[in-house]
């Protein structure tokens, strides 16, 4: 297993005033399920499209075992899967049509790279004579990932594969991915959801065209260095603003029925408690937990624009 | 949170497509000032009996009073007294931010005075003073997503439906726009939203969850929580989706 199977150095990409990449560099390993985590307009789609040679980037290079992406596309583009954030796939097609089209033009066939696909596309293969137009959501995802898979790409790349799509279905979708990467694919994946992060074995936090964090999801969630606390009370939005105004050090942040409360230094609970007394909460219950991912980015994000 | 006025009274909801039952026997109630969620997998039925709620589907049988108006016959003044936000930000974008209020505020028969009264305090609460001319295209999705839901309720609705509202915003902004909503529930508008963000389910007072088209689960979320034996409730949605 290599570490460096993919490496990006110092990348840059800018449309006109928007700076969609800045300055990244990142490696990923051979054969590792690797997570790009952020909201709309981070740069994820940019930074795939990059990798994937459908974009030149304005600086900086990307390599695939050791192959220049710019310079050797042609080599790239035979062993990548690419499966666009927009559903690309013909609609006046049917699925069968599809994804004997794709299986052509990478000078294969369905027939020789069934097992691949089997358990995707065995869900939809009923329907394989119907219009790609009138499939589900969740069956056009399926088709979108058969044909993604249907050249046995060494790499598979997913721009946002599981956004809109309800809990159970992500569930599933994640179980072939990790079942693509026990068979030796490296998978790049990006997602919005922050609660995916935990199914990766790596993962990028990005925002605003930067990489605020790469690591296994398990090590960002230790490097978490300030004080957190879970608060509640009977006033939820009420508490979110006291607690702001308590100190200029910390911040707080709505969790469902709680607030998360960092601090930099650490006040003691009993201060808050009497504090918040003060200021007229009741059933105020204030624990000190370890921080998940979504603290992490958020934390992060407010490091980089005191930085900035 | 105490039962107050009923904002939203289901009893019965059936809606047919053919031989597919899209809703199947749906009874529920809604409170005033309550933020209700609506879950349930792609396909369980939410979209019909929202269409249904707001005034621009009929039910195939069923008792739906929706702000107090019958869905059959009242369906002009359900849609005069909600709001409605898509994830599909409804503004135009070649209007600004001001342009877009006015054409809202418009629509749902405000006076000229109001109109101008409001907007100024919108655009204040909303720190939108800068942006207040430029077109919707250049502004940030953040930015949007506050000014769609403001419009939204800026006729003072009973209810307001949103419809994913917070997808693809970064952390911090989703959690600023949770704040807009819980400020606005304070203030006895109704919430009525639909989201895939499991968390994001935490923030509502009670939650219903939907799986082929029928209500499974409809509770406060430390309640489901304790029944499915849960940590969260992405876990109670995959236990109900799944049975």
């Amino acid at each position: 297993m290599k570490d460096n199977y993919l490496e990006i150095l110092n990348l840059s990409k800018s449309f006109g005033e928007v700076r969609a990449l800045n300055n990244v560099s990142l490696k990923i390993p051979e054969q590792c399920l690797f997570g790009l985590i952020g909201p709309d307009g981070a740069g994820k789609t940019t930074l795939l499209r990059i990798i994937t040679t459908l974009l030149l980037p304005d600086t900086g290079s990307v390599r695939i075992k050791g192959m220049d992406v710019v310079k050797n596309y042609k080599k790239v583009r035979k062993f990548t899967g690419y499966m666009p954030g927009r559903f690309s796939l013909y609609q006046d097609l049917t699925v069968e049509e599809n994804l004997k089209f794709y299986a052509t033009i990478f000078g294969t066939t369905i027939q020789k790279n069934y097992h691949l696909i089997r358990n995707v596309y065995s869900h939809i293969e009923p329907f394989k004579k119907r219009l790609t137009r009138n499939l589900s959501g969740g069956m056009k995802q399926k088709l979108a990932l058969s044909c993604a898979l249907i050249h046995n790409p060494e790499i598979l790349v997913l721009d946002e594969p599981t956004t809109g799509v309800d809990a159970v279905s992500r569930d599933e979708f994640w179980d072939i991915l990790r079942d693509l990467r026990n068979k030796g694919m490296t998978i790049i994946v990006s997602t919005p959801y922050m609660s995916e992060a935990r199914l990766c074995d790596y993962v990028a936090l990005m925002h605003n065209g930067m990489l605020m964090e790469i690591d296994i999801p398990e090590r960002i969630v230790e490097r978490f260095n300030k004080s957190l606390l879970a608060i509640r009370s009977d006033n939820i939005i009420k508490l979110v603003n006291d607690l702001r105004d308590y100190s200029p050090d910390s911040s707080a942040y709505l969790f469902g029925q709680e607030t998360h409360y960092y601090q930099e230094k650490k006040y003691s609970k009993t201060d808050i408690k009497n504090y918040l007394e003060g200021k007229g909460h009741g059933n105020i219950k204030i624990v000190e937990i370890k921080a998940n991912i979504e603290d992490c980015f958020i934390s992060a994000i407010e490091n980089y624009s005191d930085i900035n | 949170m105490a039962p107050g006025e009923t904002i939203i009274k289901v009893n019965g909801l059936v809606k047919k497509y053919g031989n597919f039952t899209a809703n199947d026997n749906l009874t529920f109630e809604v409170y005033k000032g309550e933020i209700f969620g609506f879950l349930g997998a792609n396909g369980a039925g939410k979209t019909t009996a929202i269409r249904i709620l707001c005034g621009l589907s009929y039910p195939t049988s069923g008792e739906i009073r929706v702000a107090g108006y019958n869905v059959y016959t009242q369906r002009e003044k359900i849609k005069s007294n909600i709001g409605y936000m898509s994830q599909k930000f409804s503004l135009y974008e070649d209007l600004t931010v001001k342009e877009n209020i006015r054409f809202y505020a418009g629509i749902y028969g405000l006076s000229d005075l109001q109109i101008k009264e409001k907007t100024e305090i919108l655009i204040d609460k909303l720190d939108l003073k800068e942006a207040a001319n430029k077109l919707v295209r250049y502004i940030p999705l953040g930015w949007k997503q506050k000014l769609s839901f403001s419009v939204a309720v800026f006729h003072d609705p009973k209810l307001v439906f949103l419809d994913e509202p917070t997808g693809g915003v970064d952390p911090i902004t989703r959690r600023k726009f949770w704040e807009l909503i819980y400020d606005t529930a304070s203030k006895g508008i109704t919430v009525f939203v639909t989201t895939h963000y499991m968390d994001e389910a935490e923030y509502c007072d009670r939650i219903s969850v939907m799986s082929e088209g029928r209500i499974e689960a409809l509770d406060t979320p430390a309640n489901l929580k304790t029944r499915y034996s849960a940590k969260n409730m992405d876990e109670v949605f995959l236990k109900i989706a799944r049975n």
